[in-house]
């Protein structure tokens, strides 16, 4: 059962540069692709979108995904990390019923409130991907930090580590693959949110998507769809690549 | 909760109701409580909580947030005294907040032309969240069972309703909005339900088997677990337009399914997608749920008799339920919210209202789709969770 799973891993190992090779080359060249587009919608007068370039419209989408997560990845272990010490232990169980009820909350209705309330556009948006991408990156700091065994502190401070040493040695590491489980889902589910941020004034690769759903144009529909998509599965397969690496004993066991 | 570790004597037994009770004071002092504007698209004048509430009213609500400060005291209440105590006065405050915003509204409104608006600002949202976080801590202090905080759940729910039904809040600009589009809302809202309902059903009737198979099968594991994540990785929006082109390729090719309503835009699409998205989180749950059956008590089942069939259906399936409803829970709070992005793809459902919305810049009617659904996920969630709890073995609960 094990080798089966191991085989299936190799085979998206093998599917990571060939996905990313077809993203870049799909962002340069879908111009190129129009005889294509063309020649399947005949009714279409422009069959690609030209009102602005696909690598301007994924470089905006990557910003808005990497601001808001870097905001949120620093910010949620801060929090994961403050509510798992001495001081701040009270606050635990109240945080994560919070981060547990925040992520019931549809993220495209969040994104709704959060940005006209802050005025549209691209900071607002920026502004309710990163309330969002909190949740799974404090959920899963918690979580990380909990599953350290307690046997194993003991033994950290019985080799005479400082509570800082402790935290960055033992603790930390221990807790790396948890953590990095939770800015996966994170990142990915704004890279899906950031795709309905097109609605809200934020250009995104998602603002192809809704000129074409809004103007019958199915061919804009399916650029943007096709390149959110390959991005969305890109970055997952990354970050499923980085958590191995952190599975205890590292990649040895593979 | 344990808190002797601490040095010298302690006067605060309650830290975090301490501080969301500074939050809370600092934003009503700070924060604008409602804004009235001459007519529905623009943002209005800032109106402060003092100058919105009648003296009685602020003056119940510093009681009240005297009751609270008592509360995070070690003395004389302690810890879960004060807890009960919060477990009074939070909510008091929490109705008497939602109560005096709609009697403003009716009495800013009296002498007001019939386009004015009042609606509910920063210091309202600071209230409402901070007294339900209030709530929230203080039940986790007391360590109340499932049934005590529905049973509290419900008695809260059903005093709000009481200020609804009693047209409380009939003068907000919120309420103004809803009653203009009343019948649209009460379609919408059937369709979001209707949508969620025919995504789940296939989904339990492929996915139940699939997990089934992933179970007795080891190696499907792989590239079965590999292709739905695939679906759960694509975006929303992405997968639904995805679907729109050959679904519609579809509905004009073969005609008896274009009457059947299988077409590019609308329903069809929407419910492919939903079920494309829950597949994953269902059959993976009902994988780990038989997995989580001890194989000796399979063996005793054996042992007694029992045929294959008659193990799956009495020992292997119960066993397995609570785990295969906790998959059910996570996907149906999850097409819940997809299904407002559905709404782009001319679907309908709540949805509907929040685009219409933001393309107007009418934020009551983002609020009017947006808040049912989230509140629609959050119950969702709450009936599923009481669902697991109850689909657990006696002994195990």
């Amino acid at each position: 059962m094990m080798a089966a799973l191991l085989r299936c891993e190799r085979r998206r190992d093998a599917l990571l540069p060939l996905l990313s090779l077809l993203l870049v080359a799909l962002v340069l060249f879908m111009g190129r692709l129009e005889p294509l587009f063309h020649a399947a919608f005949p009714q279409l007068e422009t069959p690609v979108y030209a009102r602005e370039s696909f690598w301007r419209l994924t470089l905006d989408h990557l910003v808005l995904v990497l601001v808001s997560s870097l905001i949120s990845v620093s910010v949620g272990v801060s929090a994961g990390l403050f509510v798992t010490r001495r001081t701040g232990r009270e606050f635990e169980p109240l945080v994560s019923a919070l981060a547990a009820i925040g992520q019931t909350f549809p993220p495209a209705a969040v994104l709704a409130i959060v940005v006209p309330l802050a005025g549209f556009g691209f900071v607002p948006t920026i502004v309710a991907l990163t309330l969002y991408g909190l949740l799974p990156v404090v959920q899963n700091t918690i979580t990380g930090l909990r599953t350290v065994p307690p046997d194993t502190l003991e033994a950290a401070r019985g080799t005479g580590m400082s509570a800082r040493q402790i935290l960055w040695r033992v603790e930390l590491p221990l807790a790396m693959r948890v953590i990095i489980a939770g800015v996966r889902v994170s990142v990915i589910i704004n890279i899906g949110t950031a795709t309905i941020g097109s609605t809200v004034g934020a250009q995104s690769l998602g603002t192809p998507i809704i000129a074409g759903l809004v103007g019958d144009n199915i061919a804009y529909v399916i650029q943007g769809a096709v390149l959110v998509g390959l991005l969305a599965i890109v970055s997952d397969l990354s970050f499923e690549r980085l958590e191995r690496r952190y599975r205890i004993g590292g990649e040895a066991t593979d | 909760m344990n808190h002797d570790e601490h040095d010298g004597p302690r006067r605060i037994a309650n830290r975090v109701l301490a501080t969301l009770l500074v939050a809370s004071l600092a934003g009503a002092v700070l924060l604008p409580f409602a804004a009235m504007a001459p007519n529905r698209l623009v943002s209005g004048e800032s109106v402060s909580l003092l100058t919105a509430l009648r003296p009685w009213q602020t003056l119940g609500l510093a009681a009240l947030a005297g009751a609270l400060a008592l509360a995070c005291l070690v003395r004389p209440l302690g810890e879960r005294r004060g807890a009960r105590l919060t477990l009074v006065a939070a909510p008091l405050a929490l109705l008497l907040t939602l109560y005096g915003l709609g009697d403003y509204a009716q009495r800013a409104l009296t002498d007001a032309s019939p386009a004015a608006r009042v609606s509910q600002g920063a210091a309202f949202w600071v209230l409402v969240f901070c007294t339900s976080l209030m709530i929230v801590d203080a039940f986790q202090r007391l360590g109340s069972s499932l049934w005590l905080r529905s049973g509290y759940g419900l008695l809260l729910v059903a005093a709000v309703a009481a200020l609804f039904a009693t047209g409380t809040f009939n003068a907000l600009s919120i309420l103004r909005e809803y009653f203009n589009i009343e019948d649209a809302f009460v379609d919408q809202f059937v369709t979001h339900l209707t949508l969620v309902g025919l995504a789940l059903a296939p989904t339990l009737a492929i996915g139940l088997p699939l997990g089934l198979l992933a179970h007795r099968r080891p190696a499907t594991r792989g590239v079965l677990f590999s292709v739905l994540n695939v679906f759960q990785t694509i975006p929303s929006i992405a997968l639904f337009a995805l679907l729109v082109a050959p679904l519609s390729a579809l509905g004009d090719a073969v005609p008896w399914l274009g009457a059947l309503g299988v077409a590019g835009i609308g329903a069809a699409p929407a419910i492919l997608a939903l079920i494309l998205y829950s597949l994953l989180p269902i059959v993976r749950n009902t994988q780990a749920g038989f997995a989580g059956v001890d194989p000796a008590t399979r063996e005793a089942a054996r042992g007694m008799g029992m045929t294959r069939q008659q193990i799956l259906w009495r020992v292997e399936v119960p066993l397995a339920l609570p785990v295969i409803l906790s998959g059910l829970r996570i996907v149906t709070v999850q097409a819940i919210g997809l299904t407002v992005v559905a709404a782009l793809i001319g679907a309908g459902g709540l949805g509907a209202f929040i685009f219409q919305g933001l393309g107007q810049y009418a934020i009551d009617l983002v609020l009017l789709g947006a808040v049912p659904t989230i509140a629609l996920a959050v119950i969702a969630d709450f009936l599923m969770q009481i669902l697991v709890a109850v689909s657990r073995p006696a002994g195990a609960r």
